[in-house]
C-alpha cells in the first residue's frame, strides 16, 4: 500500500569512502539504493559503525557522497536546496540565544520579516508545549525541554522531510517515552505539514514502536541488510505478540552479521538485502574483558543459554552496548550465537568455573587462537630482541583497512585484551608495545 | 542610574573632540614632558586612548585573521605558522619600520607619530587574540555547525549567531592579557630614540620614563600611582562587566552555579534610557541589515560557481605577494651581508646570555610560586587574604617598577646583569603563580584524603599527588612566562637612566641598542635569532610537555 505513494528521496548507488578511489580507499558505505516515500516514518537501525549518521548526512546534503547520487523529486540534490530539518541527538541549540531566538534563526535565514517570524515561532512553540519559555536560555531547561526546542526549530520551517538523528537517546527513559508519544500524536493528527520522517536510532523497540518501515544496516562496510514494513496499526502495544515478534526479528538480524536475514514477519515488500563485500581484515568488537566475563557469568547463571533480547532487557542495556560484548565472546569461542540466542560453549563453561589467574590464561589462549590482531602483536614483539615496538608499527598495517578513528579504537581494544591476558603491555607515555620482563614484574610487585 | 549613563556619554563626547584636535594638529615629535602631577590626568587619558585604539584594531584584525585561517584550508598552515613566528618577535623590533613608515605617510601631522605608537602597541596585542579566535572557530562542535547549515544560516547570520558568540570568551580572556601587555610596553612605545630622532608622545609611559631618567622619585611614585589607578579602573569598568556578561556564551548544557557579578553591568542592563535607545535604533537597524544579508543569501543559487574573474585575480594576488616576499628577502639578505663576523659572534653570545637569564628567572619563579601557590590553593582562608594582593601586584606592569628597582639596584651596587633577571622575574612570575593556584584548587579532595589515609610522607605527597596534579597548570604558566621573559629582556637589559645608558650583555640589549642607533642589520639579525630561539623552545620543549600534560596528567578521564 505504501508503495503507491510517490518517492520524495531516492538514493542511487550512494557510496562513501575515504582516501583516493585508486589507492585502496576505506569504504564506509557500500553502494546503496534507498527510497523515502511520502507518508511514512522510516526508521534506520544499525550497530555503531554502520554509517547510519553518514547516510543521513548524505541524504540531507550536509555531506557529499563519494559516488552515486541523491534525487529529491527526481532532481539531483546539488541543484536545489530541499526543505529539510534535522533533530540532533545533542540538541545542537545555540546556548547564547533564547528559546524564541533559536526557533526564529532558520526563519530569519530564509528572509522572513520580524512579525511573520514571531507569529510562526510562537505557534510552533505552543504546539510542542513550550509556551511561556520563550525568553529562557537553553541551559535553563531540562533535557526533554531542550529537545522540544530542537523539535520546534526543526518544524518551524515546515520541512517536507523531518530527519532525526537519535533524537531520544540523550534523554532519560520516561522523558523519551513521553516525547515519542507526543511526536506520534502530532504526526497522526497531521498537526505538522511534514510528509515523511526519517529516524536514525539504535533502539530496536523505538523503531518498531514508531516506524512504518524499518531498514537495518550492517557494518564494515555499511550496507542495507534488510528493509521491511511494520504491519501493525498505531498506537502499538509493546507487549502484544506481533510486536515482540518484530523486535525478535530485528535482534536476529543484528546478532547474525554473517548470514543473510530471513524474511521479515508479514513482510509485504521487503526488498532483497544488498550483500556488501566482507572486510578482509578481522575487526575486534570493542568490549572489555571485564564485560565479557560478566556476561558469561550471567549466562551461566541462566543455565548456559538465553535470548539476547532478554539479557539486554533485564540489564536495561542498549543493543549498542551489549552487541560488542556478545560478538567478542563469540569471537573468542566462549559462546555460540544462533537465531538471537546465545549459548555457552565448553570453553565458556570452563572460563566461568576458573579462578582469576586461570581465567587470564584461558582468555590469552583464546585471544591468540582467534584474534588476528592480538596474534600479530604478540608475534611481532616475540621476534624483537628487546620485546618492544612502537604503536606506529601496528598503526600502519591497520590503517589500510580501517579509518583513522577505528584504527585507534582497534589498538585500544587490543591493549585492553592483551593486558588482561598478560600477553603484552603498552606504555602510553612512549607509545610503545612491550612484553613485560619477569624481573621488571618482580620489582613492580 | 540614567543620569550616570548620560554623564558618561557627554564626557566621552568631549574626549573625542580633544583627541581629534590634538591628532590633527601640527607634528610635535619631541613634546616636552611635564613632570607636574597635575598633567597626569591628561597623560593618562592620552595613553588610555592609544591603548584602546590599538586594542580595537587588534580585535578587528584578530577576528578577520582567525576567520580566514580557520576556513581557507589552503592558507591555513601558512597563516598559523606566521602567527607562531610573529608572536615570538619582540615589539621593539617592529619599531623602526613602523615609525619611519608612519612619519613618512603623515609628515606634517601629529597623527603620523601617534599612529606609529598605536601600531607598535597593536603588534604586542594582536597575535594571541588572533590565535584564540582561530582555535575557537576550529573547535565549534560538529552538530552545531550542521544545525547552522540545515537552518540555512548565511555567512552573516552564522558569524553573529554561531562563530562570534562561540569565540567570545576566549577573545575576552586574551584581550585582558593583551591589554596588560600594552601597559607593559607602554613606556617603550611612547618614548624612544630612533637613530638621530627623538620621539616623545605625551602619555603615562613617557611621564614615567622622564621621571626615571631625571631620577625624580616623587614624580615616579605619582606616575606609578596614576597608572595603577587607571589599570584598576579599567578592570572594574571594562573587564569585570565583560566577564560577567560573557558567561552567557559559555558552551555548557547546564547552568553553572557560580556566575561572576558586576554592579556596572547591572546598571547598564537596567537603564531605561539605554533600553529605549536600543529598541529605537540598534534593534531595527540590525534587523534590517540581517534581513538584507539573509535575503541576498537565500536568493542565491545553492551552489553558485565562483565568479570567473576570481581565478585570474587570485593569481595576480599570489604573484604579487610572492614578488613582495622575494623583494623583502633580498632586502634582508642585503642587510645581513653588512654584518661582520664579530657582530655575529656578539649576537650569539648575547643570545646565550639572555637564554640563561630567561631560564634562571623561570626557575626562580617556579621555585617560589609552586610552594606558595599550593599553600594558597590548599587553604581557602589564606586564599581569601592573598588573592586580592597577588592580583593587585600582578596588575602593575613590571616595566613601570623597573626605574624604582633600578635606583635601588644602583644604590646597592648591583649591575644590570643580575638585575635584569630580577626584572624579568617581576614581569613573569605571576603567570606561574596564578596557574599553580588554579591547579592546586582543582586537586580533588579524594586525592588529599587518600594521601592522609595512607600517611604519605611529605615527600611522597608532593611526588605522587601534588606535582602530577598541578603539572598541566604549571606547564601553561611556564609557557606564558617563558614568552613574557623573552619579550621583557628587551626592556630589562637596556635602560636610559639619567642621560646614561645602562646595559648588559644580552640579545634584548642588542635589539634595544640597535633600535636606538638605527643599525638595522644588527636589529634584524638579533630579531631573527630571538624569534628562532623562541619558536624552537616552543616546538622542542613546551609542545611535548603540553602533550604530556594533556594525556598523562589529565585529571578528568
Amino acid at each position: 500500500m505504501k508503495s503507491l505513494n510517490h518517492a520524495i528521496i531516492e538514493a542511487r548507488k550512494l557510496e562513501k569512502f575515504y582516501g583516493d578511489p585508486g589507492d585502496n580507499p576505506i569504504q564506509v558505505i557500500a553502494p546503496t539504493d534507498l527510497t523515502v516515500y511520502a507518508g511514512e516514518i522510516l526508521a534506520v537501525l544499525g550497530p555503531s559503525g554502520s554509517g547510519k549518521s553518514t547516510l543521513l548526512r548524505m541524504l540531507t546534503g550536509l555531506s557529499k557522497p563519494s559516488a552515486g547520487e541523491v534525487l529529491w523529486h527526481g532532481k539531483p540534490l546539488g541543484a536545489q536546496a530541499p526543505n529539510v530539518s534535522i533533530v540532533f541527538q545533542s540538541f545542537a541549540l545555540f546556548p547564547w540565544l533564547t528559546v524564541l531566538e533559536n526557533v526564529e534563526a532558520p526563519l530569519k535565514a530564509r528572509g522572513f520579516g520580524e512579525v511573520d517570524r514571531r507569529k510562526r515561532s510562537l505557534k510552533i512553540l505552543e504546539t510542542v508545549g513550550l509556551d511561556g519559555f520563550e525568553t529562557a536560555y537553553p541551559k535553563e531547561l531540562s533535557g526533554g525541554m531542550k529537545q522540544r526546542v530542537g523539535f520546534a526549530r526543526a518544524m518551524v520551517v515546515e520541512p517536507e522531510v523531518l530527519f532525526m538523528d537519535e533524537p531520544f537517546s540523550a534523554l532519560d527513559v520516561l522523558t523519551a517515552e513521553n516525547l515519542r508519544s507526543e511526536l506520534m500524536e502530532l504526526w497522526a493528527n497531521k498537526s505538522i505539514p511534514t510528509r515523511a520522517v526519517y529516524l536514525v536510532t539504535h533502539n530496536i523497540e523505538e523503531a518498531v514502536l514508531l516506524a512504518d518501515r524499518i531498514i537495518v544496516l550492517g557494518k564494515n562496510p555499511g550496507r542495507i541488510r534488510t528493509d521491511f514494513h511494520v504491519g501493525l496499526a498505531q498506537p502499538r502495544d509493546r507487549n502484544s505478540p506481533p510486536f515482540v515478534h518484530y523486535v525478535d526479528f530485528v535482534y536476529k538480524v543484528l546478532t547474525q552479521p554473517e548470514t543473510a536475514p530471513a524474511e521479515a514477519p508479514d513482510a509485504e515488500a521487503a526488498e532483497a538485502p544488498v550483500d556488501g563485500k566482507r572486510a578482509r581484515f578481522q575487526m575486534m568488537p570493542h568490549a572489555r574483558p571485564g564485560g565479557i566475563g560478566g556476561m558469561l557469568e550471567i549466562l551461566a547463571d541462566r543455565g548456559g543459554h538465553d535470548d539476547i533480547y532478554h539479557i539486554a532487557d533485564d540489564l536495561s542495556f542498549e543493543i549498542d552496548d551489549l552487541l560488542p560484548i556478545v560478538e567478542a565472546s563469540a569471537l573468542l569461542g566462549f559462546v555460540k550465537v544462533s537465531e538471537g540466542d546465545v549459548e555457552l560453549t565448553p570453553e565458556g563453561h570452563a572460563f566461568v568455573d576458573a579462578d582469576i589467574a586461570e581465567r587470564k590464561e584461558q582468555f590469552g589462549a583464546a585471544a591468540l587462537d582467534h584474534v588476528a590482531l592480538i596474534r600479530q602483536i604478540k608475534r611481532a614483539l616475540d621476534s624483537k630482541s628487546n620485546r618492544t615496538l612502537p604503536d606506529e608499527f601496528f598503526h600502519d598495517t591497520l590503517d589500510e583497512h580501517f579509518s583513522e578513528q577505528e584504527t585507534v579504537d582497534q589498538l585500544q581494544t587490543a591493549v585492553h585484551w592483551g593486558r588482561y591476558a598478560g600477553l603484552f603491555d603498552y606504555d602510553a607515555g612512549t607509545r610503545k608495545f612491550y612484553i613485560p620482563q619477569p624481573n621488571i614484574e618482580a620489582v613492580r610487585d | 542610574m540614567d543620569f550616570l549613563v548620560f554623564a558618561t556619554v557627554f564626557a566621552a563626547f568631549y574626549g573625542v573632540l580633544t583627541i581629534a584636535h590634538y591628532w590633527l594638529g601640527q607634528a610635535t615629535p619631541a613634546t616636552e614632558i611635564s613632570r607636574s602631577p597635575w598633567s597626569l590626568p591628561r597623560y593618562a587619558f592620552y595613553s588610555v586612548v592609544r591603548i584602546a585604539v590599538a586594542y580595537f584594531l587588534s580585535l578587528i584584525f584578530a577576528v578577520a585573521y582567525g576567520y580566514v585561517a580557520a576556513y581557507n584550508l589552503k592558507l591555513q598552515p601558512y597563516m598559523v605558522a606566521v602567527l607562531d613566528i610573529l608572536q615570538s618577535i619582540p615589539v621593539l623590533s617592529f619599531l623602526p619600520g613602523v615609525m619611519l613608515a608612519m612619519v613618512a605617510l603623515f609628515p606634517a601631522k601629529q597623527l603620523g607619530v601617534e599612529l606609529g605608537s598605536i601600531i607598535l602597541i597593536f603588534t604586542g596585542q594582536v597575535w594571541n587574540m588572533a590565535f584564540s579566535f582561530y582555535s575557537s572557530l576550529r573547535s565549534i562542535p560538529r552538530e552545531l555547525r550542521e544545525a547552522a547549515a540545515i537552518c540555512r544560516l548565511g555567512r552573516w547570520q552564522r558569524f553573529f549567531q554561531l562563530e562570534l558568540p562561540f569565540g567570545t570568551i576566549g577573545l575576552i580572556w586574551n584581550s585582558i592579557v593583551s591589554v596588560a601587555g600594552g601597559w607593559f610596553f607602554l613606556m617603550a612605545c611612547e618614548m624612544f630614540v630612533l637613530g638621530k630622532r627623538d620621539f616623545r608622545l605625551p602619555g603615562l609611559g613617557s611621564y614615567l620614563q622622564t621621571a626615571a631618567s631625571d631620577g625624580d622619585t616623587s614624580s615616579m611614585l605619582w606616575g606609578l600611582a596614576a597608572m595603577i589607578g587607571v589599570i584598576l579602573l579599567i578592570d572594574q569598568l571594562v573587564w569585570r562587566p565583560l566577564i560577567a556578561w560573557s558567561s552567557k556564551f559559555k558552551f555548557e548544557q547546564v547552568e553553572s552555579a557560580h556566575v561572576g557579578r558586576s554592579p556596572l553591568l547591572h546598571i547598564l542592563r537596567n537603564s531605561r534610557a539605554l533600553q529605549v535607545f536600543r529598541e529605537r535604533t540598534v534593534a531595527p537597524l540590525s534587523e534590517r541589515i540581517d534581513l538584507w544579508f539573509a535575503r541576498r543569501e537565500a536568493n542565491r543559487a545553492p551552489a553558485a560557481p565562483l565568479p570567473p574573474w576570481l581565478k585570474p585575480v587570485s593569481w595576480v594576488v599570489v604573484v604579487a605577494a610572492a614578488a613582495g616576499v622575494l623583494y623583502g628577502l633580498s632586502g634582508v639578505v642585503g642587510l645581513l651581508r653588512g654584518i661582520t663576523l664579530s657582530q655575529l659572534r656578539e649576537v650569539l653570545i648575547g643570545a646565550g646570555a639572555t637564554f640563561l637569564r630567561v631560564n634562571v628567572s623561570l626557575l626562580i619563579a617556579a621555585a617560589w610560586t609552586i610552594p606558595a601557590g599550593v599553600a594558597i590553593g590548599f587553604h581557602p582562608k589564606l586564599a581569601r587574604i592573598a588573592q586580592p594582593f597577588t592580583q593587585l601586584a600582578a596588575s602593575v606592569p613590571a616595566t613601570a617598577l623597573f626605574p624604582v628597582l633600578l635606583l635601588a639596584l644602583v644604590r646597592m651596587g648591583g649591575g644590570l646583569g643580575i638585575g635584569s633577571i630580577l626584572l624579568m622575574l617581576l614581569g613573569t612570575q605571576w603567570y606561574v603563580l596564578f596557574n599553580v593556584i588554579a591547579g592546586a584548587t582543582a586537586i580533588p579532595s579524594d586525592f588529599k584524603e587518600v594521601a592522609n589515609l595512607f600517611h604519605f610522607s611529605r615527600m611522597d605527597r608532593w611526588r605522587i599527588v601534588i606535582l602530577p596534579a598541578i603539572f598541566p597548570y604549571l606547564v601553561t604558566g611556564m609557557v606564558t612566562a617563558s614568552g613574557g621573559a623573552w619579550n621583557a629582556s628587551i626592556v630589562a637589559e637596556y635602560f636610559h637612566f639619567r642621560d646614561k645608558v645602562m646595559a648588559t650583555v644580552g640579545l634584548g640589549a642588542q635589539i634595544s641598542a640597535a633600535t636606538d642607533s638605527g643599525s638595522f642589520g644588527t636589529l634584524l639579525l638579533a630579531t631573527i635569532v630571538m624569534a628562532t630561539l623562541v619558536v624552537c623552545m616552543n616546538r622542542l620543549v613546551w609542545r611535548p610537555l603540553y602533550r604530556l600534560a594533556e594525556t598523562k596528567y589529565r585529571l578528568d578521564t
